[in-house]
């Protein structure tokens, strides 16, 4: 099997993230909230670069530090682990609702695909960051509403797709043929639908995935998300943003992490998507 | 010997492919063709799929469909290389000396525009003649076409006329600038067997009216037979033989030829039925859940073990949703199904295992009969070890002799039906079919979607098949020379009704009832001169116009 | 009645409906969820007596029903009550705030509409050549990130170190025209950016699809030449799905709108609903919640009337 050059670079960069987030505790350098410095030292990043600011004799720490005096490449590392422990949970949560509630409107039809469709058409005519912001004014916020209210929100968007997918593969002969031999419906979904929809839905969850980070750190950057002294990586926007007005960059550091995680996972999913459209044997 | 009117030699043509896991390159699809039509003469090309016609076609228009390139050769309209010119020249080519009537109508017009306003486009932009003259010019073309209501025709929108009317259109269209030739590319395929008939006589009476010449793409040799002059028979890319339609018909040279001519020329002795019939459909009404109108009414139709009953119509006529009747996916508002003496349970959930077990069906597409992402081997094992509980070595062993009662080998257990091509595809079907065990198999419509010659291989090893395995089929189709072929009984189905019903001999010999005598003639028999007679024996309209 | 009619009357309707079902729905949601008005008020140190006063002082007893439909009565008449935070008048503030928020809304469209068309209609033309990768991929860096870290980006390098627009956004009414601009220009950037990301891809492909019909190949073979191919025949059936794309990425706008006024402390309708959510102000944030969605709600049923209107075969039934 072949991997393309920009599916490997995705692949690395993605393992990298994730591997930082699981053992957070062994490779960040200092504690989560550890004042090691003064306020916004400059980056050793930008040291060598020739970024910081003039004068700069000596620069300690990588990133620097942040408004309290907290390494900041420690706080990145900790809040990608809850960025990306948050997004993930809820990636999960909402695609296993999405699909297997898709599959079964798809293969039940009848009434209970209508109650179902027209459910989540409804909650669907809300945008999504409107109906958080009213659920999240009324409730308590932890880590486990939130990854719970994101799953359910986005799980909307799964099953449309699901049932798209799985309506689509159901219509082929094959389905039907099954069902003519006698095949239990469970045999139909998971043996003759779910290997067909497998790689649209992964494609699917790698972008999930990546929208489940933006709206994670969108959320914490309002203030309604992760709470204190929890970090992640729009909290940290939110709690560096004044530097922004002294020329100081802190604030932009997330920016980078989220875009470079996304970009990577865009690239394995495009590789994943292509991958399957030519086992369909295509003539193009 | 004048000039002829396009004069092609050497033509090579190239495509790109994109294999998903190497880089893409480029390929050779036509290998150098020569090929003349003179004046008013009509040239008939002739291949199975993928033989390059279409793409030879668009060629003498210095047209590449899809990324295909024209790399090579000479092709001489009036004398100019065509691929030779600069863009001004060739934008006056096309539809100005050279226009193209597709396969689909109802696809190639714009859905936004009125029919008339398209009619006319190519000869008012090509200043052949002012758009008055041009409309007037297009009902005339209607009228000669058979088109209803020529006069008003025009004003429609292309999805409010039918496909056969639509079809004619585009044939007017590509009269309109009276062009000198044009490129007929399987005018008639998508249409239904008695709307063929009236569109290929129009374009043939048009063809001889204006002096065109043409160039006419088909599958179909007995089609070809009809309008050409001369035929090219073309195999992958290459010229297999050419010649006047008189000669490829009736003195074939080549073997490719000679097995095109003598396609479904199979002969197969009607076998008398006795004793109880293995299926009884008695009575059946159907109609399809939430429409208000039948779409099956009183069927009554007796197939009897190791027999083939063949269910003839159009698209339609209901010979479809019988099958799904049968086997219990439309359950029946009336009537019974009996099988092996017993009365099957209208719904499909109701039925016993041996009951689902001894009646199989095949699809017409292969392609989406199969689940992609099963070996050859699970597809034909899963019967096995449904049915039977077949493990391990026995399981491999019967899905070998399976393999070779199909005549494939057993170096296809561990292929994906993507690499295969469409008559092995079909022959997997079968076997997967076969390994129930059953007594009945439908089968849908099984050849219409291959090349006529492999849909011969595959009706030949159907009947093989009965042989050995004494298994009765219910076939459906809309071609009468595969049910001449194979058929023992026949029911011919029109509008949800059974029109006519007997044995083979009995069905097809006169007198016929009206929709019987219009399908009959409606098939194209290899003979010169046969469109003609049809056309003026015909007592029906068909259901196209 | 033309049959056209009957589907577009439908689907009005079923839009009247939803609005009416989101309404509900954002209502009963803070009806099932945990802790109410009384008790974000009072806080944790609130005594059972004073909590059971204050929810018969604010008609919180009253069955559910009533309080939704005096909610949507108020809405519909003007009276939308009073913010639980401050007491001032709900219906005031949105009133002045919606026309802010519409105003950077209206600009941001009017930037990011054509913008996205052109740049779509270049990538068909080049399809998969150089233009086409190049737009393709700037888009990719813009829908990577969230819309208030690209914001902080721009202000970072527009406002801090270049000093070309401020930092912070406000509009009002007897500041000049031109002015204004200039005050909401990064904010509009931010819009911009992240919406034409969204519609240039959904252009491409409506674009596309259209090219890859089988009447531009008849059209094609008449010898018209590109232009005129996509002018007389590609246009006319690229409007429709276009402005589909426009719809629905302007009801995206909607939303976007909320976190771009928090990053530039403008003072619209987003920044109203951040900090009463905040604040817990559950008045405030189910009424401007519901005017959230029935923009949306209503975006996206303009789109899908304009697909029918301009669908031939409905217009010209058989």
């Amino acid at each position: 099997m072949r991997i393309p050059l920009s599916a490997l670079f995705g692949l690395f960069i993605t393992s990298v993230y994730f591997f930082c987030a699981i053992f957070a505790s062994w490779v960040a350098p200092y504690g989560m909230a550890e004042t090691v410095g003064e306020v916004w030292e400059p980056s050793r990043l930008g040291f060598l670069l020739g970024t910081a600011p003039e004068g700069t004799v000596d620069a300690q720490y990588w990133l620097g530090t942040d408004q309290i005096g907290r390494d900041l490449l420690t706080r990145m590392i900790y809040g990608g682990q809850t960025t990306i422990l948050i997004a993930t949970a809820a990636t999960i949560l909402s695609f296993t609702t999405g699909s297997v509630l898709g599959f079964f409107a798809a293969v039940s039809g009848g009434w209970i695909d209508q109650a179902l469709s027209r459910f989540v058409d409804l909650v669907m005519s809300i945008p999504s960051l409107i109906l958080a912001l009213v659920i999240l004014s009324a409730i308590d916020v932890t880590v486990v509403t939130l990854i719970v209210l994101m799953g359910l929100l986005d799980s909307t968007r799964v099953f449309r797709l699901a049932r798209a997918v799985a309506l689509d593969i159901s219509v082929m002969e094959f389905v039907e043929a099954a069902r003519l031999r006698g095949e239990k419906i469970a045999w139909v979904i998971f043996r003759e639908i779910l290997p067909n929809a497998l790689s649209p839905l992964v494609a699917e969850m790698g972008l999930r995935f990546i929208f489940m980070v933006l709206f994670i750190s969108t959320l914490s950057f309002l203030g309604i998300g992760v709470q204190p002294p929890l970090a992640d990586w729009g909290g940290i926007v939110k709690e560096n943003k004044d530097g922004i007005n002294f020329g100081i960059g802190a604030a932009l550091y997330p920016a980078a992490a989220i875009a470079t995680l996304a970009i990577s996972v865009n690239l394995v999913a495009d590789w994943v998507l292509n991958r399957t459209t030519s086992l369909k044997g295509g003539r193009g | 010997m004048s000039t002829p009117l396009l004069s092609v030699r050497g033509l090579k043509i190239g495509a790109t492919v994109y294999p998903p896991d190497a880089k893409p390159h480029d390929i050779e699809i036509v290998h150098g063709v020569d090929f003349d039509v003179e004046a008013g003469k009509v040239l008939g090309l002739i291949g199975e799929s993928g033989a390059g016609k279409s793409t030879i076609g668009l060629a003498t228009m210095a047209y590449g469909r899809g990324g295909v390139k024209l790399t090579g050769g000479t092709v001489l309209v009036n004398g100019r290389d065509v691929l030779q010119s600069d863009r001004r020249d060739v934008s006056n080519l096309r539809g100005g000396e050279v226009t193209y009537v597709s396969q689909s109508a109802a696809a190639s017009f714009n859905p936004a525009k009125r029919i008339m306003e398209q009619v006319i486009e190519a000869a008012v932009l090509q200043n052949k003649f002012s758009k008055a003259d041009a409309v007037a010019r297009a009902v005339e073309l209607f009228r000669k076409l058979d088109l209803p209501e020529p006069e008003t025709i025009g004003e429609r929108f292309p999805h409010q006329v039918s496909g056969g009317q639509l079809q004619r259109c585009m044939t007017a269209l590509a009269l309109c600038p009276e062009p000198d030739l044009v490129v007929f590319d399987e005018p008639t395929t998508a249409l239904d067997v008695t709307t063929q008939i009236d569109v290929l006589k129009a374009i043939k009476e048009a063809i001889h009216d204006t002096g065109v010449s043409a160039l006419y793409i088909t599958h179909d040799l007995a089609v070809v037979a009809q309008v050409s002059d001369h035929i090219m028979v073309l195999r992958q890319g290459k010229m297999v033989e050419y010649g006047t339609t008189d000669q490829i018909i009736n003195a074939p040279v080549e073997d490719y030829t000679k097995a095109l001519v003598s396609v479904r020329s199979i002969n197969h002795n009607e076998k008398t039925s006795s004793g109880e019939p293995l299926l009884q459909v008695q009575n059946i009404t159907a109609r399809y859940r939430g429409t208000k109108f039948d779409v099956l009414k009183g069927i009554d139709v007796d197939l009897h073990a190791g027999q083939t009953l063949a269910v003839v119509g159009e698209s339609g006529s209901g010979k479809s949703t019988l099958a799904r009747v049968i086997t219990g996916l439309l359950p029946a508002r009336e009537g019974i199904v009996k099988f092996n003496g017993r009365e099957l349970s209208p719904e499909l959930a109701n039925r016993s295992q041996d009951d689902l077990r001894e009646l199989q069906m095949i699809y017409q597409m292969a392609d989406t009969a199969m689940n992609p992402r099963q070996t050859v081997g699970t597809i034909i094992g899963r019967p096995l070890e449904f049915y039977f509980g077949l493990k391990g070595a026995e399981k491999q062993n019967r899905i070998k002799e399976l393999l070779n009662e199909i005549e494939m080998g057993d170096g296809f257990i561990d292929r994906y039906p993507a690499e295969l091509s469409g008559g092995q595809k079909q022959r997997i079907c079968i076997a997967r079919a076969l390994a129930a065990k059953p007594k009945l198999i439908i089968c849908d419509e099984v050849t219409s979607a291959l090349d006529p010659l492999v849909a011969d291989g595959i009706l030949k090893l159907l009947l093989d098949l009965q042989k050995i395995e004494d298994v009765a089929y219910l076939f459906i189709t809309h071609d009468i020379a595969t049910v001449r072929a194979i058929a023992d009984s026949i029911a011919v189905m029109y509008q949800g009704e059974v029109a006519r019903y007997g044995g083979k001999t009995k069905v097809l010999s006169p007198p016929f009832d009206d929709y019987t005598d219009l399908l009959l003639s409606s098939v194209p028999e290899m003979k010169l001169g046969w469109l003609e007679d049809v056309i003026s024996n015909r007592k029906m309209n068909s259901g196209g116009n | 009645m033309h049959p056209i009619l009957k589907l577009v009357a439908q689907r009005l309707s079923l839009g009247i409906f939803l609005l009416f079902a989101a309404s509900a729905l954002l209502f009963g949601l803070t009806e099932i969820l945990p802790g109410d008005a009384a008790q974000a008020q009072l806080g944790q140190s609130a005594t059972p007596e004073n909590l059971a006063n204050l929810r018969e002082e604010m008609g919180l007893n009253r069955p559910a029903i009533t309080r939704y439909a005096e909610w949507i009565y108020g809405i519909l008449t003007g009276d939308m009550g009073n913010a639980l935070s401050n007491k001032l008048p709900i219906g005031e503030q949105i009133g002045k705030r919606l026309g802010a928020t519409m105003f950077l809304a209206f600009w941001a469209a009017l930037i990011s509409v054509p913008f996205a068309i052109l740049l779509g209609l270049i990538a068909v033309r080049y399809l998969n050549r150089f233009p086409d990768k190049a737009i393709s991929g700037s888009t990719l860096a813009a829908i990577s990130l969230p819309e208030f870290m690209i914001a902080y980006i721009l202000i970072f390098v527009f406002a801090v170190k270049l000093g070309w627009a401020p930092s912070f956004a406000n509009v009002p009414p007897d500041m000049p025209l031109l002015e204004k601009l200039h005050s909401i220009s990064l904010p509009i950037a931010v819009l911009t950016m992240v919406v034409l990301a969204h519609m240039m891809r959904m252009t491409r492909a409506a674009i596309l699809n259209v090219m890859q019909s089988a009447y531009i190949e008849t059209a094609e073979l008449k010898g018209l030449s590109s232009f005129e191919v996509i002018r007389k025949h590609a246009f006319p059936n690229a409007v429709a799905p276009i402005v589909n794309v426009v719809m629905i990425n302007l009801a995206y706008l909607v939303v976007g709108v909320v976190v771009v006024e928090a990053v530039f402390a403008y003072p619209g309708m987003g920044q109203y609903l951040v900090d009463a959510v905040v604040k817990r102000d559950v008045p405030v944030v189910l009424t401007s919640g519901i005017i959230f969605s029935a923009v949306y709600i209503i975006l996206n049923m303009i789109a899908d009337i304009v697909s029918i209107l301009s669908n031939p075969k409905l217009r010209h039934p058989k």
